[in-house]
């Protein structure tokens, strides 16, 4: 669902950042091509955010915010003495159902991340799990006996040449 | 006998497939009591390295009872209690004899190949690509082991094999990481990634008495468990990792990094992260390198970056200038395992460590496939999984 959004966002993006002049004019938004453009911007933005995301909800409510600038922007053509006013209106109920799309997509992701959020709570608690027998801080250095191989030492050039040069 | 076998992205199955048999004077045929799913199987899970083949069968972290010898092999008999290494090893080549067992010269049956694509070749693995030899794996009743006579650590009966069975991987590999930083006491030693092999390495570093381990990853059970070790942890969705981290040595960085990641490090918030996935989709990259251009960023100059985490092929955007004129010095590479087995052993027959504290799931071999998906997405606390076929 989240990826079908996403494709359509790229899709839908793709068109008004192409053609604003014909989207513009289609829907009654003469002038308004710069607008309609950053809108393209904005679904190509939130299409591959959509499509990239490990969790999509954020995106997804960013959807919904976009819906509704779009709608607020089409009203603008419903109320001019526009002779596009049928299409205007058209659009506006497309976006409505696309909107509806939206909302049931982000809250279904939201009651689902209620869900982890809620197993998470009840997962075994590891806080004791050290493997060591003793606390960590009576642990620190147990190994240090264990002589480094000289292969695997700091190359002599790297070591802290100063303090070893003061202690010689 | 049933095996995991992989069969594609996401589609390991638990088959029935012939049983092993001794093809070579030194091999031996192992019955296996525990075997378990590393985090490198997950790479060959995602599909993320190249190399394998339908029905390959899956698994390298493996022990049991031998149950079959080969006539050259003489130090090994019917009813020995095993783990088998990762790497196998001839152990008298120049690679072998200078202890550097992963790179073993005679051990991979596809030299020719490795030779081509890694200039020259590295060991043969268990279960993992042809790249490395294709030879089957031990998550499966039974494990054919090649140059037995080597490719082998004895255990004793009184350790159970919770405790011996990670002697074959991560607990060497965790050794092997924070080894390679010649921690001195007062060195901060930062450790990215919290999964079974980032957990070996926070107990390594301690014991061998940094001055401060911290560690990195967000998944809440398994930052837990680095806490129960002794790490600071940092949740590097909730905050931002290069800040504490200079919060945490004052404002200098960290003289030791450690990546415990490897190639599917996650997206995070960062624009790289974005970079990589997207690069990685339509394949102009094989790897996600964030941590380790996140580490060359944050370590202290002359500092050291380990890299136990495993990478596939070619990284993009690495700030290697900013590596160079830091002067890091950078030790990576596949566990050699055997070169530090012997020590480890007596470490967990001392009491100084136990391993199987990361264990979270032990289930039958057929649960196998599904485990796969659990361990992958973390889900239900799962941090490692021992099969028992
Ligand atoms: N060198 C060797 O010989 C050797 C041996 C065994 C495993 N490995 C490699 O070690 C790596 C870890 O293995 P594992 O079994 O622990 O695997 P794992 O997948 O369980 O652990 C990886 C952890 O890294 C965390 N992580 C992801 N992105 C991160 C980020 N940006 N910052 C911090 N943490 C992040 C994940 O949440 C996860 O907990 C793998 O690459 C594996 O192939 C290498
Ligand atoms: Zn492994
Ligand atoms: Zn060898």
């Amino acid at each position: 669902m989240a990826s079908g959004l996403g494709w359509f966002s790229i899709g839908l993006g793709l068109v008004e950042l192409l053609a604003p002049q014909a989207v513009s004019r289609v829907l009654g938004l003469r002038g308004q091509e710069r607008l309609v453009a950053a809108y393209g911007a904005r679904e190509v933005a939130t299409g591959v955010g959509l499509l990239l995301s490990r969790d999509p909800e954020p995106w997804l409510w960013g959807r919904v915010a976009g819906d509704a600038l779009d709608l607020g922007t089409l009203a603008t053509a419903l109320d001019r003495q526009s002779d596009r006013r049928e299409e205007a209106g058209l659009a506006m109920l497309a976006v409505l159902g696309v909107t509806a799309l939206d909302l049931a997509s982000a809250w279904s992701h939201a009651s689902r991340r209620r869900g982890r959020a809620a197993a998470r709570r009840r997962l075994p608690d590891y806080a004791r799990r050290s493997g060591l027998p003793a606390s960590p801080e009576k642990m620190r250095g147990a190994a240090r006996d264990f002589v480094v191989p000289e292969d695997f030492r700091t190359p002599a050039a790297l070591r802290a040449w100063g303090v070893a040069n003061e202690v010689a | 006998m049933r095996a995991l076998c992989w069969h594609g992205t996401q589609d390991i199955r638990c088959d029935t497939v012939p049983d092993p048999k001794l093809e070579h004077p030194r091999d031996a045929i192992i019955k296996v009591t525990s075997c378990a799913i590393c985090g490198s199987d997950l790479h060959l899970y995602d599909n993320f390295m190249p190399g394998m083949e339908r029905g390959d069968v899956m698994g390298h972290e493996t022990m049991g009872i031998v149950e079959e010898v080969g006539s050259e092999v003489t130090n090994l008999k019917r009813g020995d209690r095993v783990v088998i290494p990762f790497t196998i090893i001839c152990g008298e080549c120049d690679q072998c004899r200078r202890g550097n067992f992963s790179v073993c010269e005679r051990s991979n049956r596809n030299k020719s190949l490795a030779d081509k694509v890694f200039g020259h070749t590295t060991a043969g693995l268990f279960g993992y690509t042809h790249l490395t030899g294709g030879y089957p794996g031990g998550q499966a009743e039974y494990l054919r082991v090649p140059f037995a006579d080597k490719t082998h650590i004895k255990v004793p009966q009184g350790l159970s094999d919770a405790q011996l069975l990670f002697l074959s991987d991560i607990f060497p590999t965790g050794w092997q990481a924070a080894v390679q930083c010649d921690i001195q006491p007062t060195d901060t030693v930062a450790i990215w990634g919290c999964g079974p092999v980032g957990q070996m390495t926070i107990r390594s570093a301690l014991l061998l008495g940094a001055k401060q381990v911290i560690a990195i990853d967000t998944v809440p059970e398994r930052l837990a468990m680095a806490q129960a070790g002794g790490a600071t942890t940092i949740d590097f969705m909730a905050e931002s990792v290069v800040e504490r981290l200079n919060e945490m040595t004052g404002g200098k960085g960290p003289e030791k990094c450690i990546d415990c990641v490897g190639l599917e490090a996650h997206a995070t918030a960062t624009l790289d992260s974005m970079y990589d996935r997207a690069k990685q989709a339509v394949m102009l990259e094989t790897d996600r390198p964030h941590v380790l251009r996140e580490m060359m960023y944050v370590c202290r100059p002359a500092g050291t970056l380990s890299i136990p985490g495993v990478y596939g092929g070619l990284l993009d955007k690495v700030p290697f200038g900013m590596a160079m004129n830091k002067g890091l010095t950078m030790r990576m590479g596949q566990t050699h395992v055997n070169r530090w087995t012997d020590d480890l052993l007596r470490r967990i027959e001392a009491g100084q460590i136990d391993p199987s504290f990361v264990i979270t799931h032990t289930v039958p071999l057929e649960r196998g496939p599904e485990m796969y998906k659990t361990f992958r997405d973390k889900k239900d606390g799962c941090i490692k999984v021992v099969l028992k076929p």
